[in-house]
This record gives C-alpha cells, sequence and structure tokens, in this order.
C-alpha cells in the first residue's frame, strides 16, 4: 500500500509526447514510472507509446529507452538483461538496473507470443507489461487476440451477418502461469495503488513477471476521453476484467466484486459494442458476453480456492 | 603456431571463444549447427564467460544481440538460409541502429524446394540491408576473418554489422588444418569494445525513434558513409592483422591476373577449385586467371577494376539466382563497377552449384575454355550458363 | 541541399538515437484543446487523484492544491471527471 503523496512527483514519463487525450497507455507508463526502485531500462515494441512518446528528434523518456521492433520486445529484453551481466562477469559493470519490456496486446497476444514464450521459459530476470487496449491500435484499431467477443474493429466489423469480433479473448495469464513463472498478474488503472503496487512487485520478482494492464482507448472503445478511467474502473465491477494474480503457482483474487453490475453497464458506454444494442443482436450476443463474464468469474474463483 | 583439425564451423566457434565475446544468442540451423553447439561446450566447460541465450527462433537471436549490443556487450550470432530469412526485418534494423554485432552464416540454399545444402542465396538475399559482408574460402579464412570481423565491425568509422559467410558443408564440415593464434595475441589484437553509445541509466538516451519523412533520410545517409569507410578500415585491420598472424587478407586476392587474358571471379570455396585448374591450365601456357573476393559489401569498385583491367573475358560465378534480373547479383555487380573501365571485358555470367550441386576441375576448366575463346574471338556465345543443370 | 535547424546527415548523432531525455518538453500539446480543465482552489483538497490519472504529467502538485500545466494539457477531462470534490470543470477554450 503507498499513498499518493508518498510516491514521487518527478515525472520520469515527460509531458509533450503525442498519444491521444485520454489515453489509457500515458496514464500506464506514468503509473510505471511511479514504481520504480532504481535505475531501469524500457524496451518497447512498436505501438501506440513507442510511436507517440519518440518522435524523433523528441523523446518522453528520462530513463533509458529502446525500441527494436513489433514482435520482439521480449527478446531485446532478454539480450539486455544478459548482456548486463555478462558485463558484470567480466568486472564492466556494476550496476544493478530492472528492465522493463512494454508492449501492447498486439505485440504480446499475437505477433509477440513467440518471442514472450522464449523469453519466460528461459526465465531472464525482467518485467513484461501489457498495455492492453484490445485491439491493434496504433495502425488503425484491427482486432487481436485480445479483442474480446462481438467488439468492433476494422477488421471485426459489425456488419449485417457478423456482430462484431466472433472469438474470444486469449488468457493471458493462464499461457503465463503455464511457462511456471513466479509471477503473472492483471491490473486496471483505475486502481492506481494495486497497478503500481503490482508493477513494482513485477520489478522485484526474481525472474520474469507479466503485467496485463486494461488500458482504454478513447479511439478504438469510441468513449469520451474524459471516462477513460471509469471505463476500466467499470470493466472491473462488472467482472469483465477480473483482478487477480498469480503467485507461486497459487492465484488469488486481488478485488473481490461481490455485487457485479450487469456487464451491459460496461458495453452500453463504448461505440465498439454500439451495435449489440441493435434489435437484431441484442437478445443474444450480449447474453452471451455476460454468461462468459459469469464462467470466467467462477473459472478464477476455481482456480483461487486451490 | 597451433595446427589444429578444425571444421569451417568449429573455426568460427574458436574465433568467437577468443574474441571474448559477451552474449551469444542464437538458434540452430543446419549447416551452422555446429558452431553453436561447439560454443555451448565451452560454455558449459566454463572456458568462455559469454552468456548463451538459446533463443526460440532466429528472428529472436537477431533481436536477443540487437538488445545487447545497445549495451555496449560484444555480440556474435550464427545462422543460414531459412534462420537468415527469418531474421530479415533485423538485418535492417541492427545496420539502422548501428550494432557492430558479427554474425557466422554457413550459406546454404534458399528454399522451397528445401535444401540443406551450400549455395549463396541466404546472403544474397539480404545484400542491401546495410551489413559488410565478408566471405571465406576456407576453414583458415573462416577462423581469420571472424577475428577481424568485429575490430571492422566496432571501428569507430564504422560501427555495422559484419557477416562472415562460408560455404555450407563444403567449408562449415569440411576439416583442414587451421593456424590457431595464442589467445594473448587475439586479446591484444581485439581488446575491448569501446561503444559509442549504450543505454545506460546514468546517460539516459532514447534508441530507435520514429523518424518521420523529416529525418529518415539523413540517418540512412549516415549508414552509407559509414560504409563507404569499411574500406580503408578493412585495409587497416588486415595490415594489422597481417602483423600478428602473417597471413595477408584484403578486399581481394588474384592468382595469375598480372597476364590473365580469361578470368574466373567468384566468392568462396570455389575459388579453390578454380585456382588449381588455372594453375594447371597455366602450366600449358594459358593465360588464365582467379580473382577471389573477400569482401562483397562494400563492394571494391577499385579494386576489382584494377584486377580485372587487362581481362579480355572474364566469367563471373553467381552461386544463387537474381530471378528476372540481367545477371546474378555478383555479376551485377561486376560489371557496374566495370563500367568505369575504358575497355571493359566481355561478360559470361556462370549460375552455378545451387543446392549444393558440386562444381568440378573440368567444370571450371570448361569454362576457362569458353573465356579463352571469347578474349580470342570477341564474342560472347552463351551470356548465361547454368553449369551443372540437367537440361 | 542546405541543412536547416533539423541538421544534416554530418552533425545529427548517429544511428537516430536522441540523447536529450526528456526532450519532448518542447512539443507544446497545450494547444491540442478544445476544453480546458479550470481548478477551483477553494474546493481542491489535494487528494491527488488527478493528479495520478493524467496521461499527460499536466497536474502539477503545489504545497496545498493542484495546478493544471496548459502548456501540455489536452484537455481530456479525465481530472475533471475523476475529482472527488468536482473541484475542476472543464470550459471551452477561447480562442
Amino acid at each position: 500500500m503507498v499513498t499518493l503523496k508518498e510516491l514521487s512527483a518527478e515525472e520520469l514519463f515527460a509531458s509533450g509526447h503525442r498519444l491521444c487525450a485520454g489515453c489509457g497507455e500515458g496514464i500506464i507508463n506514468r503509473m510505471t514510472m511511479k514504481a520504480l526502485r532504481g535505475p531501469t531500462v524500457i524496451v518497447a515494441a512498436t505501438g501506440c507509446s513507442e510511436v507517440a512518446t519518440t518522435i524523433y528528434p523528441f523523446t518522453s523518456w528520462r530513463i533509458p529507452w529502446a525500441h527494436v521492433a513489433f514482435e520482439n520486445a521480449a527478446a531485446v529484453a532478454s539480450g539486455i538483461v544478459e548482456a548486463y551481466n555478462a558485463m558484470a562477469r567480466r568486472g564492466a559493470w556494476d550496476k544493478k538496473v530492472d528492465v522493463i519490456a512494454m508492449a501492447g496486446d498486439g505485440g504480446t497476444y499475437d505477433i509477440g507470443i513467440q518471442a514472450l514464450s522464449g523469453a519466460l521459459e528461459r526465465g531472464h530476470d525482467f518485467l513484461y507489461i501489457c498495455y492492453d487496449n484490445e485491439a491493434y491500435m496504433n495502425t488503425g484499431i484491427q482486432r487481436s487476440g485480445a479483442t474480446p467477443h462481438g467488439a468492433e474493429t476494422t477488421t471485426s466489423p459489425a456488419g449485417n451477418v457478423i456482430p462484431g469480433k466472433p472469438e474470444w479473448k486469449k488468457d493471458l495469464i493462464g499461457i503465463c502461469a503455464a511457462h511456471g513463472i513466479e509471477y503473472a498478474a492483471t491490473a486496471s488503472p483505475a486502481y492506481w495503488n494495486d497497478c503500481i503496487m503490482k508493477v513494482r512487485k513485477g520489478i522485484e520478482v526474481n525472474g520474469p513477471a507479466v503485467i496485463d494492464v486494461l488500458s482504454p482507448c478513447p479511439l478504438g472503445w469510441r468513449h469520451d476521453s474524459a471516462r477513460s478511467i471509469e471505463m476500466v474502473r467499470l470493466a472491473v465491477e462488472t467482472r469483465y476484467f477480473p483482478i487477480y494474480e498469480f503467485e507461486r503457482g497459487k492465484y488469488k483474487l486481488n478485488l473481490n466484486i461481490s455485487k457485479p453490475k450487469p456487464v451491459e453497464e460496461f458495453l452500453k458506454l463504448q461505440g465498439r459494442f454500439g451495435h449489440l444494442f441493435k434489435p437484431t443482436y441484442r437478445k443474444n450476443v450480449i447474453d452471451e458476453i455476460q454468461q462468459n463474464v459469469d464462467a470466467n468469474w467462477n473459472r478464477i474463483l476455481k482456480l483461487c480456492a486451490n | 603456431m597451433t595446427i589444429v583439425g578444425l571444421t569451417g564451423d568449429e573455426a568460427v566457434a574458436y574465433a568467437v571463444k577468443q574474441s571474448k565475446v559477451d552474449i551469444v544468442a542464437a538458434y540452430p540451423i543446419t549447416p551452422q549447427t555446429i558452431m553453436v553447439e561447439r560454443f555451448s561446450k565451452y560454455v558449459a566447460d566454463g572456458e568462455v564467460q559469454t552468456g548463451y541465450v538459446c533463443v526460440e527462433s532466429e528472428h529472436s537471436a537477431l533481436s536477443a544481440c540487437v538488445g545487447a549490443s545497445l549495451t555496449g556487450a560484444r555480440v556474435f550470432t550464427a545462422t543460414a538460409s531459412q534462420g537468415l530469412a527469418l531474421m530479415h526485418e533485423m538485418l535492417y534494423i541492427a545496420s539502422g541502429l548501428r550494432c557492430p554485432i558479427v554474425m557466422g552464416v554457413a550459406n546454404r540454399a534458399l528454399s522451397a524446394p528445401i535444401n540443406i545444402h551450400g549455395d549463396h542465396s541466404d546472403m544474397m538475399g539480404s545484400r542491401d540491408s546495410g551489413w559488410v559482408q565478408i566471405y571465406a574460402e576456407n576453414a583458415q579464412e573462416a577462423y581469420d576473418w571472424t577475428i577481424m570481423a568485429f575490430k571492422i565491425a566496432e571501428d569507430n568509422d564504422v560501427q555495422l554489422p559484419v557477416s562472415m559467410n562460408l560455404d555450407g558443408f563444403i567449408i562449415s564440415h569440411c576439416m583442414e588444418g587451421v593456424d590457431l593464434l595464442e589467445d594473448e595475441a587475439v586479446n591484444r589484437f581485439l581488446q575491448t569494445r569501446k561503444p559509442l553509445f549504450t543505454i545506460d541509466p546514468e546517460k539516459p538516451i532514447t534508441v530507435g525513434a520514429l523518424c518521420f519523412t523529416d529525418y529518415y533520410f539523413e540517418f540512412k545517409r549516415q549508414q552509407v558513409e559509414a560504409m563507404q569507410n569499411v574500406s580503408g578500415v578493412l585495409d587497416r585491420v588486415c595490415k594489422e592483422y597481417r602483423g600478428v598472424s602473417g597471413r595477408n587478407y584484403g578486399a581481394l586476392e588474384t592468382f595469375g591476373m598480372e597476364d590473365a587474358e580469361a578470368a574466373i571471379i567468384c566468392l568462396g570455396s570455389t575459388a579453390g577449385t578454380a585456382r588449381e585448374v588455372a594453375r594447371k591450365l597455366r602450366a600449358q601456357g594459358k593465360k588464365v586467371g582467379v580473382v577471389k573476393l573477400w569482401l562483397y559489401r562494400p563492394f571494391p569498385i577499385e579494386e576489382v577494376s584494377a584486377a580485372l583491367k587487362r581481362v579480355k573475358a572474364l566469367a563471373v560465378f553467381d552461386k544463387a539466382i537474381s530471378f528476372g534480373a540481367p545477371y546474378g547479383a555478383l555479376c551485377s555487380d561486376v560489371v557496374s563497377a566495370l563500367h568505369t573501365l575504358k575497355e571493359e571485358p566481355k561478360i559470361l555470367n556462370v549460375v552455378y552449384g545451387l543446392g549444393g550441386r558440386d562444381i568440378t576441375p573440368s567444370d571450371i576448366e570448361l569454362v576457362f575454355n569458353e573465356a579463352l575463346d571469347t578474349a580470342k574471338l570477341g564474342i560472347v556465345k552463351e551470356k548465361a550458363m547454368f553449369l551443372g543443370v540437367r537440361e | 541541399m542546405t541543412s536547416d535547424k533539423k541538421g544534416g546527415w554530418k552533425s545529427l548523432p548517429m544511428g537516430a538515437v536522441v540523447l536529450d531525455a526528456g526532450s519532448s518538453l518542447k512539443y507544446k500539446t497545450g494547444d491540442w484543446r478544445a476544453f480546458q480543465p479550470v481548478v477551483d482552489k477553494e474546493k481542491c483538497v489535494n487528494c491527488l487523484i488527478c493528479w495520478i490519472y493524467c496521461p499527460d504529467s499536466a497536474i502539477i502538485r503545489r504545497e496545498k492544491w493542484i495546478e493544471i500545466n496548459y502548456d501540455y494539457c489536452k484537455g481530456c477531462g479525465i481530472c475533471a471527471h475523476e475529482c472527488p470534490t468536482k473541484a475542476i470543470t472543464m470550459v471551452e477554450e477561447q480562442k
């Protein structure tokens, strides 16, 4: 637990970047910077944050930051971690540096899954943060493996025959847990304390740690930019995005939502789900989503009970 | 002088061991596998302090290498064929981010059809990627060039990645007596890498920024300059290496070119066979010669023009096809380079050896005789020849 | 081609490395706004909720209340929406 006043006022993530007004990634970048414990290097995958925060010759990052490509944040981070270790072995490096890889859901769930899997299996000491805004936002809102069922994206449009994405969201925490890593967790920036503490925990873990942070996207989700935090609070309050962690083989629910709001409360505020409220789809898809939310919640409760 | 029986792959692994590399991140692929396997044994036996990252793909191999290189570490990787093709985007990124990575490539044919044997299609497919490219004729050269590659790559005027190529199976798996330097000699020659910039929390920098239309061009122009600087740096490094090893290296090596009227120019192991054939034909009074290019990128225009200026007919050996192009890759470059000569030799492009198809002395003798005919008559009977293919 | 203030290939740092950490401060995003947040200092309890949620690091912590850094504030409205005492109002930009 930490109070806001205890957090450093220093802004290691500087203003002047060109993320959209109300962008969740900006909030997640700031919260991450507040959670650092010492010298840190960021490895970013191609994506909104990478592109908008480092337009040459401007950079918002006041700590070392490297972007290499889209699908390899975890592989690049692996190289950096081991290089510092190697240089330390020959007496050429004596600093303890934390390495954090940051990538969107595109660069994590889909094109980046291989590199992430490899890095987790090899057990490098780094933290991996996924800005999960549930689509390939930077290239214009195309569907990803993290896009939820029924969401409209440009490659899963709501058409006359198909009402948005047919498939369901991948279980990233399950995938990470299956690698036997020490720590994997979900987080929502609306719960800033939980989010910041988790980033810090992930940094402190000796080995790989993964945090999937739900990131509101006013443009892609189609909601008022002022409601960005409200979106990712509702996501939790409706059990749509459960906040839980996997630590040393055990699951733990961090935020128990005993009286959940119907998922419809979350869906109705976003343009990407707007088509579901039309008479054609209303009965089917929203019900499907609610059933899935309930089933997923029960699944997680069961995991936590073991 | 220590002569050890080593295959090309083993010789490269040994050179990497002596070069005090900090990180090797690599993925196995035939015929490079022995490089990584031999190196893993050095690590397991504690003979090196290198961090060996067993990555899950070649793309991740070069990605991890780029990350490591950005910290200021000395880095090596190795691959071939499909692996090189898989890391294709990373090749451009490594050179664009100015990482002095050295990569051993056991040249192998590209699918499809799948073929595990040696030809140059893999590296030829990446010739525009901004990597310095060197070709070794045998295990000795593979050993020597690997060591020199680090020095060339890390030079302040270069700061580019270097690929050290050796023919898959023909060199990679062929055992020869390799004259090894003492560890101390390699240490003194190479010394520790002194990077121009690193990702260091004490001096935070941003690497890999987005460059719009107003900046991208300038950084590419910087790479052009660096590539041009390679010639001078290579000469200097080879001269210094001669002092350490007694062996002569440079952009290219010639045989019989002082009076050759017909010549063959090629890369890699074929030069050895060609030289033997040339020796035999020269003994018969035929004026033939061989030019072996060590340095392919940057293309040594001046050295090639100078070597070929008296030649009347030139057979350019391409161990890869450039589909749809007027000539094979090497031939295109040679023809462009020779454009500056007052009298250009007649060109015969020989595509050969694809998928590891063997090339024999009698094949080469056939080409030399063709070239000699062309030199005498002044006409080229067949501009392009597919040597060794069944019709 | 003459090189203007952006610098030519000879003078720019190698490999597009940005040596000036935090140089984005030179780029004022304040002119993106259509609405600007206005703080009622009487109502502000300095809870810092707006500060932690601002994507643009545009909230300045003062001793007794917060201030908006209008050089960079994009007018997203999160601060006004989340403020527990309703101390912040979004007011249309006067051009």
